[in-house]
């Protein structure tokens, strides 16, 4: 499997991003911003955290418009795999390819801390290596995780079992504890929290090896 | 010329940050403040002979998010 991770000015998970898919299996190349294509028979593109081009206007709006987003657009559209998390999810949302959008913490506090989450679906690549209702021990670190999308969205996200992940314990107001969630293919996933901070046990915590261990196992072959 | 964007929240989406304004004035004794709704003011320096239909597309484009705020354009 071949990954590609994003990198933009003020990115700094993307390293952690990469660790966690090569240790999973992956090839990892890291892509920068300018960039205008993806490397060749790439499978799955990363979106990492961050604060890229510091959070100006809103938070992911300048890196959505950025050279690169428009090749991971492109991936998304033909049916490629893209995981974005937290700076990532917002960046996806910014560029529509996943619905809604992340508004400031309802409040107010950045909050960095781990959090329980519960896996809401199996169905996907991302979430198979768990069982739908497990709850995970998952860091979380940001100041906009309050996911917001009007009726109709929240409808189809919950009438199409694309709602991923939710919090136990609602840290930022999203609504219907919506923690991640997947596009109408179930192949790309936006979560807040991070699996990637909790991949190795130096990092205190593994529940988020079996997303990158099920994605590697699934795209393998792919 | 010059446009003046104004960028606001739309109507239903909890604005945290006004609370807490809101809440702020309070407890600095201004009675009656019933709501506050904080936004954005832009200032762009157009070349002449931008429309107010490019400036449009500019605030769709970048500098709103449709799916959480509304933008209004002052052209002068």
């Amino acid at each position: 499997m071949k990954a590609a991770v994003v990198v933009f000015p003020g990115s700094n998970c993307d390293r952690d991003l990469a660790v966690a898919f090569k240790a999973a299996g992956a090839d990892v190349e890291m892509v920068w911003h300018k960039d205008t294509d993806l490397p060749t028979a790439v499978d799955i593109v990363g979106v990492p955290g961050g604060f890229s081009f510091g959070d100006y206007l809103r938070c992911g709006a300048i890196a959505a418009n950025s050279p690169i987003c428009q090749a991971v657009k492109a991936h998304a559209t033909r049916g490629g795999y893209v995981l974005g998390i937290c700076n990532g999810f917002q960046v996806l949302t910014e560029t529509g390819i996943l619905p809604g959008a992340l508004l400031r913490n309802a409040g107010l506090k950045y909050i960095c801390k781990t959090i329980g989450l519960k896996v809401a679906t199996s169905q996907s690549v991302y979430t198979e290596g768990y069982n739908a209702g497990d709850v995970i021990d998952i860091p979380i670190a940001h100041h906009d995780g309050n996911y917001f999308a009007d009726a109709a969205t929240l409808d189809a996200l919950h009438g199409e079992d694309r709602v991923a992940f939710t919090y136990t314990d609602n840290p930022n107001g999203s609504m219907d504890d919506i923690a991640g969630i997947l596009s109408a293919n179930r192949r790309v996933l936006g979560m807040m929290p991070h699996p990637e901070r909790a991949a190795d046990p130096g990092h205190g915590g593994t529940d988020g090896q079996a997303l990158f261990r099920a994605v590697a196992a699934q795209l393998a072959n792919a | 010329m010059k446009a003046t964007v104004h960028v606001m929240l739309k109507t239903g989406v909890l604005d945290p940050q006004g609370e807490a304004v809101r809440h702020a004035l309070g407890a600095l004794g201004f009675e009656g403040v019933n709501g506050v709704r904080q936004g954005k003011v832009i200032e762009l320096d157009l070349a002449d002979g931008t429309t107010e239909a490019d400036v449009n597309a500019m605030c769709e484009k970048l500098l709103a998010n449709m799916v959480i705020e509304s933008y209004r354009v002052d052209l002068s």
